[in-house]
């Protein structure tokens, strides 16, 4: 067998397998956006339709008449960006002060907070929802964003990265009579660009995912985020599927338009996660 | 003077972190290993049990017929979350394989990236509710799908025999192209290209490649791989049980994290909860350390 043959089946072999695998990943979605346009009578038939006849752009109508998902939308937004925000500056403050500057009981301090890396979420989770009850923030804006504007695995990532920064530049801005502060923000956060975005995205799409802790903290309907909304919205609509499946897609639909924008980033957030290791 | 000066500095930087450390991280971890000697409802007054809530939760009692646990939910639920948990294995495989598929040299490939990455992408719930959808007994695609070549499917989510299959096959499916895979093919761009061009001079086939120059640089990938999956395997299954069974049926597919769940939240035994939250720390550092020690020695960095 000639060598551009043989190459030419393997490449048919190649685009054979991914394809297949590529109709397996997107028939459960073609299905549900199937079934979001049907009326309920036409779910139960059998076999089932493909297509639906007739089209009921209703079902969009009547799930927003039902939940405010607009309000879904925008809590979850208010949450993921204030937390980011949050998380991007507490986390690089003291990375920064981890990293570049000395004071005492610096390591013993940062040792601290790696000593608590791998502590499981539910063990942290439990006396958290107490303070928040005895505090009084169960049900308000304030328990989702404020224990989440705060990370040790960003404050870690960032001073590693901040450590293989070159200290040249620093040097020179100490030397024109630069600030700690001023050091921090004209040196450190322009050259970092690419840490910071990676961990704002970890930590957006973290945030906008976050199921258990909304779920235990919010019971008003117009407090809720975008998952747990879904959630509640399943309970009182358990099998109407053309309704669960319309609220499905608008739960997916930001998710994915978020993803479009920040692909880039979302890989390389990825890859860096592994690498660092 | 100015060393005290530089002193402060450093502290008013690392102080908001400092604060939120303390109050949502270093403090909860400290508080929860004292609720865990405690039985405490959060509404009536807190009492300390000594290691009861252990005893309860690991301990073993006699009966006539034999030994039995003191909590056997617990065991079972344990069962439960190693069950899905073997699965990690199959998942990491096909993970490297799509990562090889993607790292053809083939047009279009970047399509059928973000095609198998989707799953990844779309809300964790959506994609439960979806798939809940799909596992329908009587009008749900995959057992219609299974009807046209003769397979009558079962009743998969009320199922205590398919219930966790079914929601770890959504699992293998949902992972297909994310993160993993992501990770995999990032570690295949970096194996330099010179050893296969040397492999190649020595007569090696593509099977010997894969074997001797792949497999051996991608170990520390691998391992990372396996440890974060391990970890996240553990304190796995809340949500997607929540949306797509409620943890039945029959317990079947109720995860620790689930058990942990119900005593704290829903049914405020707040120091038993923090006794299984423990008990959950001390076996994801174990194993981490233990494949940390025993596998760490295997890896090869090429």
């Amino acid at each position: 067998m000639s060598k551009t043959l043989k190459q030419n089946l393997w490449k048919f072999l190649w685009y054979l397998i991914l394809t297949s695998g590529a109709i397996t990943m997107l028939i459960p979605f073609f299905w549900m956006v199937s079934t979001s346009l049907k009326d309920i009578a036409s779910v139960f038939t059998y076999p089932p339709q493909w297509i639906p006849k007739p089209v009921v752009w209703r079902n969009y109508i009547d799930v927003c008449r039902a939940f405010p998902f607009f309000r879904f939308y925008l809590n979850s937004f208010i949450v993921a960006v204030s937390q980011t925000i949050g998380v991007l500056l507490t986390s690089s403050l003291a990375a920064y002060a981890f990293a570049r500057l000395n004071f005492p009981g610096r390591d013993k301090i940062f040792l601290l907070y790696l000593s608590t890396l791998m502590v499981p979420g539910a063990v942290v989770m439990i006396p958290t929802f107490i303070l928040m009850r005895i505090i009084g923030w169960v049900d308000t804006y304030k328990a989702l964003i404020i224990p989440g504007i705060f990370s040790v695995y960003g404050t870690f990532m960032l001073r590693q990265f901040f450590l293989s920064l070159p200290t040249s530049l620093e040097e020179s801005a100490k030397i024109d009579g630069c600030s700690k502060l001023g050091i921090y923000r004209h040196v450190i956060i322009p050259l970092s660009k690419p840490a910071l975005a990676t961990l704002a995205t970890i930590t957006f799409v973290g945030s906008w995912n976050n199921f258990m802790w909304p779920l235990i903290m919010i019971n008003s309907m117009e407090k809720k985020t975008l998952p747990i909304g879904l959630a509640s919205f399943q309970g009182l609509y358990s099998t109407n599927w053309p309704l669960l499946m319309a609220a499905t897609v608008m739960t997916m639909i930001p998710s994915i338009i978020i993803f479009a924008f920040t692909q880039r980033y979302f890989i390389e957030g990825i890859k860096l996660t592994g690498v660092k290791f | 003077m100015k060393r005290i000066r530089k002193d402060l500095s450093g502290y008013l930087f690392i102080l908001p972190g400092l604060i939120g450390f303390i109050f949502f991280t270093l403090g909860p971890t400290i508080f929860s290993l004292i609720l865990s000697f405690t039985k405490w409802d959060i509404l009536s007054p807190i009492k300390f049990v000594g290691f009861s809530n252990f005893i309860k939760l690991l301990g073993f009692h006699k009966t006539p017929s034999g030994i039995a646990p003191n909590d056997p939910h617990f065991w079972y639920y344990l069962w439960n979350t190693i069950f899905f948990m073997l699965f990690i294995p199959v998942s990491m495989a096909l993970s490297l394989l799509m990562a090889l598929l993607f790292n053809q040299k083939l047009k279009g490939i970047a399509v059928f990236r973000i095609i198998y990455f989707l799953p990844t992408v779309c809300s964790g719930v959506a994609m439960a509710l979806l798939w809940k959808w799909l596992y329908n007994p009587d009008f749900g695609l995959i057992n219609y799908l299974l009807s046209k070549i003769h397979i009558q499917g079962p009743n998969w989510l009320s199922s205590t025999k398919w219930a966790k299959p079914a929601i770890a096959f959504m699992g293998l499916w949902t992972g297909l192209g994310g993160f993993n895979t992501v990770l995999y093919l990032a570690a295949l761009q970096g194996i330099p290209k010179e050893l296969y061009e040397a492999a190649e001079v020595d007569g090696a086939n593509a099977f010997q490649k894969f074997r001797y120059i792949t497999l051996p640089s991608l170990t520390p990938t691998t391992f990372f791989i396996l440890i974060m999956s391990i970890i996240g395997g553990f304190q796995g299954g809340f949500m997607t049980a929540y949306i797509m069974t409620g943890g039945g049926p029959a317990g079947s597919t109720t995860t620790i994290d689930y058990y942990i769940y119900n005593n704290a939240y829903q049914w405020l035994n707040m120091g038993y909860a923090s006794a299984i939250a423990w008990f959950l720390f001390l076996v994801i550092f174990a194993i981490t350390l233990l494949t940390w020690k025993y596998g760490g020695r295997r890896v090869k960095y090429v």
